[in-house]
């Protein structure tokens, strides 16, 4: 069988297990709706977190950023699994046990604020819409590549099956398809890794294989091997990198905590039973989570090592087809600058001939290690399970931010359970529809915007929540100032030094960079505006009325883990 | 203050210290040795790992895998000094 009819085959039975979970996990409330009825085991939450959380970036774009990036990739590493121990040790198990449904719920309550709440939710919209575009567009590259329809067909695909299951199931029927996406993706992702490790390595454990000696007697270990190919073209040194200490420090910071405040992580811990549950969900995800993420820095090391490889000086009408394949989608182009049919791909951008787009990396792994045609297909499987799963769990954050947090909390307070459950499926479609728009038009940041979702995640939503747990005397005025100061100050220097949009637009971006403040970069800033948040709370606090004697008491109650009670709104 | 609170105020009192010490862990495995102390350490090599990398791709991550573990561990036996497990 070819690869596409392999690639048909497996999405095909992987869709039809999608919706048939979904028609049968359907919700009939809006409990089941926000919170999959409060039911969910430690288990099936913590595979479900782990493929909400689990993107196309991380399936598709991380293992190929570290690949070109070497250690300063490291940041993603250590940014998008240390925040699970914030989350786990700070967040999860209080707000578990407060027992609402959204994460505006518990700033509105513990503030006692409308105007507490509706910042939350409008912080929690930026954040999730910016992140959601990205995955469409991902659904899109993998259905286009592999499937040979266009971009624009696949987006649409992609947008029918997860209207489908999210609108149908809200958080019931998408938790247990997250269940079993997960298992395609982790499948996905290893099995590729695997037969490559052994083939380079004769080691079958990637993470072990990354640090072993090649295969080919020569007793030269993989990254000594890499870190001489990439000087002897001009490359950092693989294990070394080029970003600033202070920069690697600021940016691993602003990821790890911006993951501690996203709220579609943080509801997910809302759907569990008891408040031991959520802790020990919050381990479960991120073991299952550190499969993937220790195996892709291996991945990493592998596809870079096999890429200077088959590419460098070697004629160009020697390579093989994957290499055809991928020109033809623009991802990877050939320019030969000095016309000797040979393909110089070195650091120097005067001389480089070769241009290989980061986001190809895991999807042409497997192609170029000359891997069976069903594995090349089960990767593009894997991509689009990682890509719906993300999607489905941030589209519900969104329903639930206009159908609970505004329309039921602040508009319509009377409004019926099932006016509710309709409003929230309305809010869905419209959400799915705005993003579909958005991965077929896609607006030139995108991309840029994902990575500052952490940033402002880290500067609004992680204070707010850290202080309303462990500070019982942080009242409504300080931790409103801190999060409209946070989001604010983060926004300016995203706009400035990202967009360059008060010196003449993005040319004048690259010039910008010796300005940044203490040598961070926009993706970094985001500690910085956490701190000044915490700082600005807490200062504003001391001038301020202490918050109501019952809020105090509230504070008491979820510090204590018994009783939790079921998730419910009121 | 009542008997009531008194047990409720000890039971935070050691959560917030478990929580420092995991948390220095979690700061000395990524920050301190994938990140400030990097450098030093990769003059150490260990396979064909240089330690300062090996933290920063793979050591921090199962430092975090484990504290959680320990976290759950300590958690669930305190809950049952104080009465509150369930």
């Amino acid at each position: 069988m070819t690869v596409q009819a392999w690639t048909y085959l497996l999405v095909g039975i992987t869709f039809a297990i999608y919706i048939g979970i979904a028609i049968w996990s359907r919700a009939a409330s809006t409990k089941e709706f926000y919170v999959a009825g409060g039911g969910v085991s430690p288990l099936a939450n913590g595979m479900a977190t782990a493929a909400d959380w689990m993107s196309a970036a991380s399936f598709i774009s991380m293992a190929g950023i570290i690949a070109f990036a070497g250690y300063d990739g490291s940041v993603y590493l250590m940014g998008w699994t240390g925040g699970y121990v914030l989350l786990a040790l700070l967040l999860a198990p209080y707000l578990r046990k407060f027992g609402k449904f959204t994460v505006p719920d518990f700033i509105g309550d513990r503030y006692y604020s409308k105007t507490a709440r509706i910042v939350a939710v409008i912080c929690a919209l930026i954040v999730s819409f910016t992140y959601v575009a990205g995955q469409m567009r991902g659904v899109g590259v993998v259905f286009s590549r592999f499937l040979e329809v266009d971009i624009d067909t696949g987006v649409i695909i992609g947008m029918v099956i997860v209207l489908f299951y999210a609108v149908l199931g809200g958080m019931k029927g998408i938790t247990y398809t997250q269940v079993a996406q997960y298992c395609v993706l982790i499948f996905a992702f290893m099995v590729p890794a695997i037969f490559i490790s052994i083939q380079m390595t004769g080691n079958p454990i990637p993470q072990l294989g990354m640090g072993s000696q090649l295969n080919d007697g020569s007793g030269v270990y993989l990254l000594d091997k890499l870190n001489g190919l990439s000087t002897e073209l001009g490359f950092a040194e693989y294990t070394d990198g080029k970003k600033s200490m202070t920069d690697v420090f600021m940016i691993t910071l602003a990821l790890m905590v911006g993951t501690a405040g996203l709220p579609h992580v943080i509801v997910r811990f809302f759907t569990v039973k008891r408040v031991k549950d959520a802790r020990k969900s919050a381990g479960l995800a991120l073991l299952l989570i550190a499969i993937l993420y220790t195996t892709a820095p291996a991945v990493a090391v592998f596809a870079r090592t096999n890429m200077i490889n088959t590419v460098s000086d070697q004629e160009y009408a020697s390579m093989p087809d994957w290499f055809k394949n991928w020109e033809t989608t623009g991802l990877l182009t050939f320019n030969d600058k000095n016309g000797d049919g040979k393909i110089q791909y070195v650091a120097d951008t005067a001389k480089n001939e070769l241009i290989v787009d980061r986001d190809i990396m895991v999807l042409a792994n497997p192609e170029i290690a000359d891997l069976p045609a069903w594995v090349i297909a089960l990767v593009a499987a894997g991509g689009l399970a990682a890509a719906l799963s993300t999607a489905a769990g941030l589209l519900l954050v969104i329903s639930s931010s206009v159908s609970h947090d505004l329309i039921k909390k602040v508009f319509i307070p009377n409004i019926s359970d099932k006016g509710e459950l309709w409003a929230a499926r309305g809010a869905a479609t419209v959400a799915v529809i705005i993003a579909g728009y958005f991965g077929i038009n896609p607006p030139g940041f995108v991309a840029a915007v994902v990575a500052l979702a952490f940033g402002l995640a880290a500067a609004s939503f992680f204070p707010a929540i850290v202080l309303g747990i462990f500070y019982k005397k942080m009242n409504k005025e300080g931790a409103i100032a801190g999060m409209v100061v946070g989001i604010s100050l983060m926004l300016f220097y995203m706009l400035k030094f990202k967009f360059g949009i008060f010196d003449g637009g993005k040319e004048a971006v690259a010039g910008l960079e010796k300005d940044w403040w203490f040598g961070i970069s926009p993706e970094g800033f985001g500690s910085v505006a956490m701190l000044i948040n915490f700082i600005v709370s807490i200062v504003i606090m001391q001038f301020t009325p202490p918050p109501p004697e019952e809020v105090q008491e509230i504070v008491e109650d979820i510090r204590i883990p018994s009783g939790a009670g079921e998730a419910s709104d009121h | 203050m009542s008997e009531k609170q008194k047990k409720a105020s000890a039971y935070w009192k050691e959560n917030v210290r478990y929580l420092f010490i995991l948390l220095t862990i979690w700061f000395a495995v990524s920050y301190g040795a994938g990140i400030l102390f990097k450098d030093a350490l990769n003059e150490i090599k260990i396979g064909g790992f240089e330690l300062g990398f090996w933290f920063a791709q793979q050591g921090s991550i199962y430092v975090f895998v484990i504290l959680i573990f320990v976290y759950v561990r300590l958690m669930n036996k305190l809950d049952n000094k104080y009465g509150y497990n369930e």
